[in-house]
C-alpha cells in the first residue's frame, strides 16, 4: 500500500476530484438542454448551472426562525460527504490512490450519511414538505440501496474484490465478455441510479408541485450559499452514478497508466460515454411520466430482482468457469 | 492467588459492586447516600472490571481461580480468558459511564415513593451476576450467576411497580428468562452428560455425537437468543427494556444482551467445539430475521425508548449474521474467513454496546426533562438541550450505520465476509450469503430512515408539547456520560486496525488463528481478507472529510455575502405554519407501513362520535402475538383446565392422590 503514496498520484487524485466538482454542473445541463431539443424548446446555455450557482453564492442565505444549527450545517455535511463518496470513484484512470482509500461499501455508505442530514435538514423546520420530502426519500433510499449493493456484490463477486479500481481492471483483462450477470448488474443499477438521483419517473427535479416533489421538498427552505451547496451535491451525486456505470461496465479508454496522452484519451472518453449516457436519460425523461409514489416500491423491487438475477445467474453459471 | 493477575481485578470488581449492593439498604435512610457511595463504589468496580478485561485482551494471558465458597465437590471456580475479557471490559467499561450519568437520575427517585434500596441493591447484584456469568467456568456458577443476573434484573423492571403495564412487562419477562434459562441447563447437562463434570474443562473434552450436539446447539441458541432477543422470542425485550429506569435499560441493552451472546459464543464455540456450517445456516437465518423485522417494528414505533429496544432486536441480528458467516466459513473448511465473521460479530457486539447504551442514557436525558416518552409530544429539543441533541445525533449516526462512526466499521467487516462466498463449494451456499447481504442492506437503509425518524421528530421542528417547550438541558453529570459514549463511538469508527489488534487473541484462542492480515499494512489500512480485496482507510477518509468540510466552511464564510437572515418560514401565501402542521412519527412512518403492510398487524378504524367528529385510529403490533404467542397460552390454558379437574377441595382425595403418586415412584426405582 505504502508505494501508492506518491506525491504525483495524491496531486493527480485530488485533480481529479476537483474536476468531479467542475464538471458535474455540466452533465446536469447537458441532460437538460437534450431534453429541451426533445420538447422543441430551445433549453438554456450548458452554461447556466454555473451562473445559478455563481449567483446563488453571491446571495445572502435567509433561514427560517424555527431552525436549529443542523440547518445551517447540514449543506456543508452533504456537499462533502458527497465529494468524498465522489472521489473514490476512478473517473479518468484506474489506479488512483484514492480509489484504495476507500472501497465501493464506502462509498454507498457517505453517499447514505448524505442523504441522512438531508432528511434532517428536511424536518428541521418544522413545515409539513420537509417532513413529507423526508420521510419519502426515506422509503425510496431504503428499497433502493438493498438492489443497488445487490447490483454491485455481482460485480464485486466475479472480481473478487469491492475496491473500484479492482473492478474495473477485471473488467478491462477479461475483456468484452457478455455475461448475463453483467446485464442484469446494469440493468438494476440503471434503475437504482435513476430513483437515488430523483430522476424521472421517481422524483422531477424540475418541479415544485407540492404533492409529488421529493428531493425539493427537503430543500425548500434553503436559500443562497446553503442551497447552492444542496443543488451542486445533487449535481455532483449524477455525475458519480453516470460515472459508476460507464466506467464499471464501458471502461473502456480509462487511463492504466500515469500520463499525459492515457490522460487526455481517458478524459475524451468518459465525455463520451457521459453524454450519451446523458441522451439515454433524457429520452427516457421524455417518453416517461413519473410514478405515483406508491408505484415506486414496485419499480425498486424489480431494480432489486434483477441485482438477485444478476447475483444468482453469477453463482449459478459463472462461479469456476 | 498470592501474585497480582487481571481475574484478582475482576474479583475486586464483584466485591466493589456486591459492597455497593449492601450499601444500598441504607439509603432508605440516607437517600443522599445512593449518589455519595452507591453508585460511585458501582463505578469503581465497572473500572476494575475494565481494566481486568483490558489487561487480558492486552496480554493474552489466562487466570483460573478458585473462590473460597461453594461445596467441596463443587468448587465455584473462575476463568478469566480473552473471550471473557472482552465482554468484561464491555460490563466494565459500560458500569463505569453509567455511574456519572446515574446519580442526577436518581436524584428524583429520592423524594418519591420509589424504593431506593431496592434500585440500588438489585442494581448491584444485577452487575454482580453479569460479571460472574462472564467469569464462570463450570455450568453451576454460570446457571447461579445467570439467574441472578435474570432475577435482579426483573426487580428493575418492575421498579415502578404502581403501573399495570410495568408489571404485565416485568412477569413476561420473568416468564420468558426462565423457559430460557431452562433450556440452557438441558444444554448444559447434555454437555455434562457426556462430560462428566460440570467444569468447562470436561465439558470441553467431551465429545458429543453429531446428533446430541445439534440438539445441545438448538437448546443453547434458544435460550441464549431468548435472552438475547431473537425473533420469534424477542416480544419480553420491547415490553421489559422501556419500563426500567433509563441507566438500568442501558445496562440490559447495552449490556445483558452482550452477556447472552457471550454465552452462545462460549457455549457453542468453546465448549461444543466442532462447529457444523448447518448451525452457521440457522444462526444466519434467524439473525437476518431478526435484523430485518427488528429494525421494521422500531420504525412503527411511537415511544422513544421501545423504539430503541426494537432496534436492539436488529443489532443482535446482525451479530448473530456475522456469528452465522463464522459458523458456515469454519464448518465448510475455510478457517481464515470464519475469523472475519467472528471479528465482526464481536466488534458490532462492542459497538452495540457502545452506541446503545448512549441511545437510552439520551432517552432517558430528554424523559428527565420532557416527561414524556411519546416522540409526538416532543419536537425542536435540539434548541432547548443542544449537548445532549449533539451526542444523540453521534448516536444515531452511528447505530444507523453511517461513516465514519463505529456502526458502519463493523457492518462493512459483515459485509465484507458475505462477500467472500464465492469461496463456498454449494451454489446453495453461494447464494445465501448474498441474499442474507441483501437483507443487511435493507436493514441499514431502514434504520437509517427510522433513526432520521427518531431524531427528527424529537429534536427538530417546533415543539409539538408544553413539555417540550420546556424542556432544559441536563446536568453535566448527564451529559458528561453522553460525551464519554459518543467519543468512544467515534474512536471505534475511526481506529478500527488498533480494535481489531485487541480483539484479535479470541479468534486465536476460539478458532485457533487471527486476523493479521486485517492490519498487515499498517494502522492506517484496515484490510480484512487481503489488500487487493478491499481496503479501508478510516483514519484517512475521516481527514479527508473533515478537510472537505472545513474547506467548503472557509470558502464561504470569506464569501462577499456571508450574513444569514432570520425570517419565517415558507407558508405558501397563508398563515405561519405552526406546530401541529408538522409531520409526526405517525406520518413519517406510513409510506414504509404501507409498503411492508403484511409484516405488521394493522387495525385501522374511522369511528364517529354523538356530534358527528370523525376519530381515526391505528393500532401496529407484532404479528408473532397472533401466530404463536396467543395460541401458545390458550393451549397452556386448556392444559391447565384439564389439570384442575383433579382438583376437588376434598381432602381425602388429594390424600389417595399423593399415595398414589408415592405407590407409582416407588414402583419406578424399585
Amino acid at each position: 500500500m505504502a508505494d501508492l503514496l506518491n506525491p504525483v498520484d495524491w496531486l493527480l487524485a485530488l485533480l481529479q476530484v476537483l474536476l468531479f466538482a467542475l464538471a458535474a454542473p455540466l452533465l446536469a445541463a447537458w441532460v437538460k438542454r437534450i431534453k429541451s431539443r426533445l420538447q422543441n424548446r430551445r433549453g438554456p446555455s450548458l452554461l447556466q448551472p454555473y451562473r445559478d450557482l455563481r449567483k446563488l453564492f453571491r446571495k445572502e442565505a435567509r433561514v427560517a426562525n424555527s431552525a436549529s444549527p443542523l440547518f445551517r450545517a447540514a449543506p456543508y455535511v452533504v456537499f462533502s460527504a458527497t465529494l468524498i463518496a465522489a472521489s473514490t470513484v476512478p473517473l479518468l484512470a484506474v489506479h488512483l490512490p484514492t480509489a484504495i482509500l476507500a472501497d465501493v461499501i464506502v462509498l454507498v455508505g457517505f453517499l447514505a450519511l448524505a442523504r441522512f442530514f438531508l432528511a434532517l435538514a428536511g424536518m428541521d423546520v418544522g413545515s409539513a414538505f420537509g417532513g413529507m420530502g423526508a420521510s419519502r426519500e426515506m422509503l425510496i433510499s431504503a428499497l433502493a440501496e438493498p438492489a443497488m449493493l445487490m447490483a454491485i456484490f455481482t460485480l464485486t463477486m466475479s472480481a473478487h474484490s469491492t475496491n473500484l479500481s479492482s473492478v474495473i481492471q477485471h473488467v478491462l483483462d477479461s475483456g468484452l465478455l457478455l455475461r448475463p450477470s453483467f446485464l442484469f448488474a446494469l440493468l438494476a443499477l440503471l434503475l437504482v441510479a435513476v430513483a437515488e438521483t430523483g430522476r424521472i419517473p421517481i422524483d422531477n427535479p424540475a418541479t415544485h408541485l407540492e404533492l409529488t416533489m421529493v428531493h425539493e421538498a427537503m430543500i425548500l427552505e434553503y436559500s443562497g450559499r446553503h442551497l447552492a451547496l444542496m443543488e451542486w451535491a445533487a449535481q455532483i451525486k449524477l455525475l458519480l452514478y453516470g460515472v459508476l456505470i460507464s466506467n464499471i461496465f464501458l471502461p473502456w479508454g480509462m487511463a492504466q497508466q500515469l500520463e499525459p496522452l492515457p490522460l487526455l484519451i481517458g478524459l475524451a472518453a468518459i465525455a463520451g460515454k457521459l453524454m450519451l449516457l446523458g441522451v439515454v436519460l433524457a429520452v427516457s425523461e421524455t417518453l416517461v411520466a413519473k410514478m405515483r409514489l406508491f408505484r415506486v416500491p414496485a419499480y425498486l423491487n424489480l431494480a432489486f430482482l434483477l441485482g438477485l438475477l444478476g447475483m444468482l445467474s453469477h453463482v449459478i453459471l459463472e462461479v469456476g468457469v | 492467588m498470592t501474585d497480582f493477575s487481571p481475574l484478582l481485578l475482576a474479583e475486586l470488581a464483584i466485591l466493589a459492586v456486591l459492597l455497593s449492593a449492601l450499601s444500598a439498604l441504607a439509603t432508605r435512610h440516607l437517600p443522599a447516600l445512593m449518589r455519595q457511595l452507591v453508585i460511585p463504589l458501582m463505578g469503581f468496580s465497572g473500572l476494575l472490571a475494565l481494566l481486568a478485561g483490558v489487561w487480558t485482551l492486552g496480554t493474552g494471558q489466562n487466570s483460573t481461580a478458585i473462590l473460597p465458597i461453594g461445596l467441596p465437590w463443587l468448587p465455584w471456580q473462575l476463568h478469566l480468558d480473552a473471550l471473557a475479557g472482552l465482554f468484561l471490559s464491555l460490563v466494565g467499561g459500560i458500569t463505569f459511564i453509567v455511574s456519572f450519568y446515574a446519580p442526577a437520575y436518581v436524584r428524583e427517585f429520592e423524594h418519591g415513593n420509589d424504593s431506593l434500596p431496592a434500585l440500588g441493591g438489585f442494581t448491584g447484584l444485577f452487575i454482580a451476576g453479569m460479571q460472574m456469568v462472564i467469569l464462570s467456568d463450570g455450568a453451576f456458577v454460570f446457571m447461579v450467576s445467570w439467574e441472578l443476573m435474570s432475577l435482579s434484573s426483573y426487580f428493575l423492571v418492575t421498579f415502578q411497580h404502581e403501573k399495570a403495564a410495568n408489571r404485565r412487562a416485568g412477569f413476561l419477562y420473568l416468564l420468558m428468562a426462565h423457559i430460557g434459562g431452562l433450556s440452557i441447563l438441558l444444554g448444559y447437562a447434555l454437555l455434562a452428560a457426556y462430560g462428566h463434570g460440570l467444569s468447562f474443562e470436561a465439558m470441553r473434552a467431551a465429545s458429543l455425537p453429531e446428533g446430541w450436539a445439534t440438539l445441545a446447539f438448538l437448546l443453547a441458541l434458544f435460550g441464549f437468543g431468548m435472552k438475547a432477543g431473537l425473533l420469534p422470542v424477542h416480544v419480553w425485550l420491547p415490553e421489559a427494556h422501556p419500563v426500567a429506569p433509563s441507566h438500568i435499560s442501558a445496562l440490559m441493552s447495552g449490556v445483558m444482551l452482550k452477556v447472552a451472546v457471550y454465552g452462545l459464543i462460549r457455549f457453542t464455540w468453546d465448549l461444543l467445539g466442532d462447529v457444523h456450517w448447518q448451525w452457521g445456516v440457522t444462526l444466519l437465518i434467524v439473525g437476518s430475521l431478526s435484523a430485518i423485522m427488528g429494525v421494521l417494528y422500531a420504525m412503527m414505533q411511537q415511544n422513544m425508548k421501545r423504539l430503541l429496544a426494537y432496534s436492539s432486536v436488529e443489532n443482535i441480528g446482525i451479530i448473530f449474521i456475522g456469528l452465522g458467516l463464522s459458523a458456515i466459513f469454519s464448518g465448510t473448511g475455510h478457517p481464515a474467513l470464519a475469523v472475519i465473521g467472528l471479528v465482526a460479530a464481536l466488534y458490532h457486539a462492542l459497538n452495540h454496546a457502545m452506541f446503545k447504551s448512549l441511545m437510552f442514557l439520551a432517552a432517558g436525558a430528554v424523559l428527565h426533562s420532557t416527561r414524556e416518552h411519546d416522540l409526538d409530544q416532543m419536537g425542536g429539543l435540539l434548541r432547548r438541550m443542544p449537548w445532549t441533541g449533539l451526542f444523540f445525533l453521534l448516536g444515531c449516526i452511528s447505530i444507523a450505520a453511517l461513516p465514519p462512526f463505529n456502526g458502519f466499521v463493523s457492518e462493512w467487516l459483515t459485509f465484507q465476509t458475505s462477500l467472500q462466498a464465492w469461496a463456498l463449494d454449494s451454489g446453495i451456499l453461494r447464494t445465501l450469503l448474498p441474499i442474507a447481504a441483501a437483507v443487511l442492506a435493507l436493514t441499514g437503509a431502514i434504520a437509517a430512515a427510522t433513526f432520521v425518524k427518531l431524531y427528527g421528530i424529537a429534536f427538530l421542528g417546533r415543539a409539538r408539547s408544553r413539555r417540550a417547550r420546556r424542556a432544559r438541558e441536563v446536568s453535566l453529570g448527564m451529559r458528561s456520560a453522553l460525551a464519554m459514549l459518543a467519543i468512544v463511538c467515534l474512536l471505534l469508527g475511526i481506529l478500527p486496525t488498533l480494535v481489531i489488534d485487541t480483539l484479535n487473541s479470541i479468534p486465536q484462542q476460539l478458532l485457533g488463528k487471527g486476523l493479521e492480515q486485517a492490519t498487515a499494512h499498517g494502522w492506517l489500512w484496515l484490510t480484512p481478507v487481503s489488500a487487493e480485496t478491499a481496503s479501508y482507510s478510516a483514519p484517512l477518509v475521516f481527514i479527508g472529510a473533515l478537510l472537505t468540510w472545513w474547506l467548503a466552511q472557509f470558502l464561504l464564510r470569506r464569501g462577499s455575502v456571508r450574513k444569514v437572515r432570520y425570517g419565517d418560514p415558507c407558508d405558501c401565501g397563508f398563515g405561519t405554519p405552526n406546530a401541529r402542521m408538522q409531520y409526526t412519527s405517525v406520518a413519517f412512518a406510513q409510506p414504509m407501513r404501507r409498503v411492508f403492510a403484511d409484516l405488521f398487524r394493522l387495525r385501522e378504524e374511522v369511528t364517529r362520535d354523538e356530534q358527528g367528529r370523525e376519530r381515526h385510529q391505528l393500532q401496529v403490533e407484532d404479528p408473532l402475538w397472533d401466530w404463536l404467542y396467543l395460541p401458545l397460552a390458550r393451549a397452556v390454558n386448556a392444559l391447565s383446565k384439564l389439570v384442575s379437574r383433579l382438583q376437588s377441595g376434598n381432602v381425602r382425595i388429594y390424600l389417595g392422590w399423593s399415595l398414589a403418586t408415592l405407590v407409582v415412584l416407588l414402583w419406578l426405582i424399585s
